[in-house]
């Protein structure tokens, strides 16, 4: 279980920003929002789109608490 | 050295006074204040989101990197999120130094800094309905001139 955070585009296509997921692992995350929803699934995996691990950009696999905050975060525009 | 993100509008003359007062050995304090563009009326409103918690440490790092730098005494960076119509402050950023060289250079650092690697969502919405923005080429070259 995961708390599942979207930024951006990200938010807008999915017409959702924070959501609580059931999955053990960032693979069976990605998964699980792909079948509820496959836009936001590929859109998730597109080339540009990092992944937060309670606030820490994360590069591949993180196991998931039911604490654990994930963020999906679009190409950022500066400030 | 402080970082604030803010939903309100802020009043850039009062942040510059606070910032300046008891600062014996700070010969110089240079100061940047961002403003919205209208873009000849075509602009509505300016939408940024940001991170909570991620955001501000991220902008944390860039003044640290500033300070250690430019040997600053001090930098105070206050960003708008939210809804910003055109007009308004988005960024106020204020820097004190012993001269006035590291105060300019720093501040044109972090603005270079801000505007193409903080962690920002920008959204503009025009008279044609609402888009989200990417850093420019010129915001990357302007930040790749510090390397």
């Amino acid at each position: 279980m995961a708390r599942v955070l979207l930024f951006g585009r990200l938010a807008d296509q999915a017409g959702w920003r924070d959501r609580v997921v059931d999955a053990l692992d960032l693979s069976s995350l990605r998964g699980a929002l792909a079948a509820a929803d496959p836009g936001l699934g590929e859109a998730l995996a597109a080339p540009g789109v990092q992944v937060a691990v309670d606030k820490a950009i994360v590069r591949g696999e993180a196991t998931l608490s039911p604490f654990t905050e994930v963020a999906f975060l679009p190409p950022m525009s500066g400030g | 050295m402080t970082v604030t993100l803010t939903d309100q509008p802020f009043e850039p003359g009062a942040l510059v006074t606070a910032f300046c007062v008891g600062r014996e050995e700070t010969g110089a304090v240079a100061t940047f204040v961002g403003l919205a563009r209208a873009e000849k009326g075509q602009a509505v409103a300016l939408e940024l989101e940001a991170y909570p918690g991620f955001t501000d440490a991220a902008i944390g790092e860039i003044v640290q990197g500033a300070v250690t730098r430019f040997q600053l005494h001090d930098v105070q960076v206050v960003h708008r999120v939210g809804r910003i119509a055109p007009g308004e402050a988005i960024v106020f950023v204020a820097t004190a130094a012993g001269h006035r060289r590291e105060a300019f250079e720093a501040c044109d650092f972090l603005m270079d800094y801000l505007k193409s690697r903080a962690p920002f969502w920008k959204k503009e919405h025009g008279l044609g309905g609402a888009r989200w923005i990417e850093p420019t080429d010129r915001d990357r070259t302007d930040a790749e001139r510090w390397d």
